[in-house]
């Protein structure tokens, strides 16, 4: 088989005594959608910093299209293809959703009139079609987290880093959203997410990789990690994890 | 190109005053006003686009006026190439400063504190160095030729100030509607944002400071031939860096006009409390305080952001659904 198009390798971040991130290790397969879980504070944003070079890692390895980028800064990565969208969404406040847009498809257009039709398009493609001349302040939550998702596949990313473009949403929003993303992997861009909201993991992840305390404690496809007994410990507890199996053994 | 249009109105208004008066007062009064207008073109460029904001543009208003006057005081060379090399040097300066600030990622007002600083160093070099004629200062000779870029009345001068204020303008205006101009414009939104869209911030920053500097080194070349002298407290004194701040925060930061209407009302203000205040010392200084910061306070954006809410609240607004989100 084929390289994954990304493949981290035993990565981990420290700062000071905290370890953030310990010896995590994965692999986003060309073209498919792969999902990081974890209960919060379990490292999930700071592997997304360091795969998007936004955060150095204290040790190890993270290959791209079977180059080793470890290190390298944001700017080139987004040029190598990788983009990303932040858990706290950060729009240009003062800009349009179709000049916020464009700065992504700038990446690609030099000219300023080339690169705005391209944002209208992939403004149009995310659903924000109705909202190009608004300023980015003016959007409500989900609108932005469409304008993030919209500004990251402006660049034409090969790879595209979620970080939680669910979180926040509510489930009738959820629900328009998960075919977007679909769409988004259907036309060949390999996807990796961290997501809380079940429902779209469930129905998006091809796998999942299940990250607790900046270990990688299970991986594998959806179904088979929500039964995991390790994966349940860490986030309802031994207590419950216990009373599950004990569940099943009397059923 | 769009948005050419107000910026040849405008010069060719402005163009025909002498024509209409041949007052030295009121030339005068322009051509300061243009020469803060310039010098704050260039602060925009940085401050205002890319949300960088310099209190050290005396640094290169100075060594636009210094390299301008040393150099032909001192080996005799054309008084335009002086001014064409005060405008590189300047640029220069821009490149050093913004390349050591930038690299070591200072943001907001530690490099705010950094060009203060590097304007100041500059101004205490210059008044003990002998080349610029340290504490006396630098006197041109009068030689009213063209050639000599100096000139027997008032109104060529201001038709050569406003020709290098409408090359700002339209550099200003081409900056805006390229890529660069979206770059910089993004950083000063987010950073974070920008870079993760391919933006080389550093690399955009430096770019805007190396342009911000040559403009207002152009303004300090010119303030050399026009006055003819030039000592520390002039060319690095932190008066400049002020009034090229001012200008642009008045008019609006991030505007092509801003600069340009900032001066032309801080100099009406400076010239109206003089008459008002008469003799009283200071109290020109006060009055001209206060309005600044009712000025600030009542119109964060400046003269330019707020015609633009006279002209929103006057016609009926086209996109009504503005709600606020709750994020």
């Amino acid at each position: 088989m084929a390289e994954p198009l990304l493949q981290v390798e035993n990565v981990s971040k420290h700062f000071g005594g905290l370890r953030a991130v310990d010896g995590a290790s994965l692999a986003a397969e060309q073209g498919r959608i792969t999902v990081v879980i974890g209960p919060n504070g379990a490292g999930k944003t700071t592997l997304f910093a360091m795969i998007t070079g936004f955060l150095r890692p204290t040790s190890g390895s993270i290959r791209y299209d079977s180059v080793d980028i470890t290190g390298e800064p944001p700017h080139r990565l987004a040029r190598r293809g990788i983009a990303r969208t932040f858990q706290i969404v950060q729009p240009f406040p003062a800009l349009t959703v179709r000049e916020n847009i464009a700065v992504g498809s700038h990446l690609r257009h030099a000219k300023r009139a080339d690169a705005l039709a391209a944002a209208s398009a992939t403004g149009e493609a995310v659903g924000l079609g109705g909202q190009l001349d608004k300023p980015a302040s003016a959007l409500t939550v989900a609108g932005r987290k469409r304008l993030e998702l919209a500004r990251a596949l402006a660049i034409g990313p090969r790879l595209l880093l979620l970080d939680e473009v669910l979180a926040g949403l509510n489930p009738s929003e959820v629900r328009d959203m998960v075919p977007v993303i679909r769409g988004i992997a259907a036309r060949g861009v390999t996807i990796l997410m961290i997501e809380h909201v079940m429902q779209a993991v469930m129905s998006l992840a091809e796998t999942v990789y299940v990250l607790s305390e900046g270990r990688i404690i299970a991986q594998g496809r959806p179904q088979a990690i929500a039964s995991d007994r390790l994966v349940v410990e860490a986030y309802l507890g031994r207590g419950a994890a216990a009373q599950m199996t004990e569940e099943a053994v009397h059923a | 190109m769009k948005g050419l249009a107000p910026i040849a109105t405008v010069a060719v208004l402005l163009a025909l005053v002498p024509f209409i008066t041949a007052s030295n007062a009121v030339l005068n009064f322009l051509v300061m006003a243009f020469l803060i207008a310039l010098a704050g073109q260039g602060w925009n460029i940085l401050g205002g686009y890319g949300g960088q904001y310099s209190f050290g543009h005396a640094a290169f208003f100075g060594t636009g006026t210094y390299v301008t006057a040393v150099l032909q005081v001192r080996y005799g060379m054309n008084a335009w190439l002086c001014f064409a090399l005060g405008i590189a040097g300047g640029a220069l300066v821009g490149a050093v400063i913004g390349g050591l600030s930038f690299r070591s990622g200072l943001r907001g007002s530690y490099f705010a504190l950094v060009t203060l600083a590097f304007a100041e160093v500059l101004r205490i070099v210059a008044s003990v160095a002998p080349i610029t004629g340290a504490g006396v200062g630098t006197l041109i000779k009068l030689d009213l030729r063209p050639e000599a870029f100096q000139f027997q009345s008032r109104a060529p001068f201001y038709w050569v100030l406003l020709a290098l204020l409408v090359v700002s303008l339209i550099l200003t205006r081409i900056i805006e509607d390229s890529r660069f101009g979206a770059y910089l414009v993004a950083l000063r939104e987010n950073e974070d944002a920008a870079k993760a869209l391919g933006v080389d911030t550093t690399l955009v920053k430096l770019g805007a400071m190396t342009i911000s500097a040559a403009i207002t080194a152009a303004a300090g070349g010119f303030y050399a031939q026009y006055f003819l002298f030039v000592d520390a407290g002039i060319a690095y004194g932190p008066w400049i860096s002020v009034e090229a701040l001012l200008a642009p925060i008045i008019g609006g930061v991030g505007t092509v006009f801003g600069p340009l209407l900032g001066a032309l009302v801080i100099r009406t203000l400076g010239e109206l409390t003089k008459i008002v205040a008469g003799d009283a010392p200071g109290l020109d200084l006060v009055i001209y305080g206060s309005v600044l910061v009712a000025v600030v306070a009542f119109a964060p954006r400046g003269i330019a952001g707020l015609i633009e809410r006279v002209r929103g609240r006057l016609t009926p607004p086209a996109a009504p659904s503005l709600e606020r989100s709750h994020g």
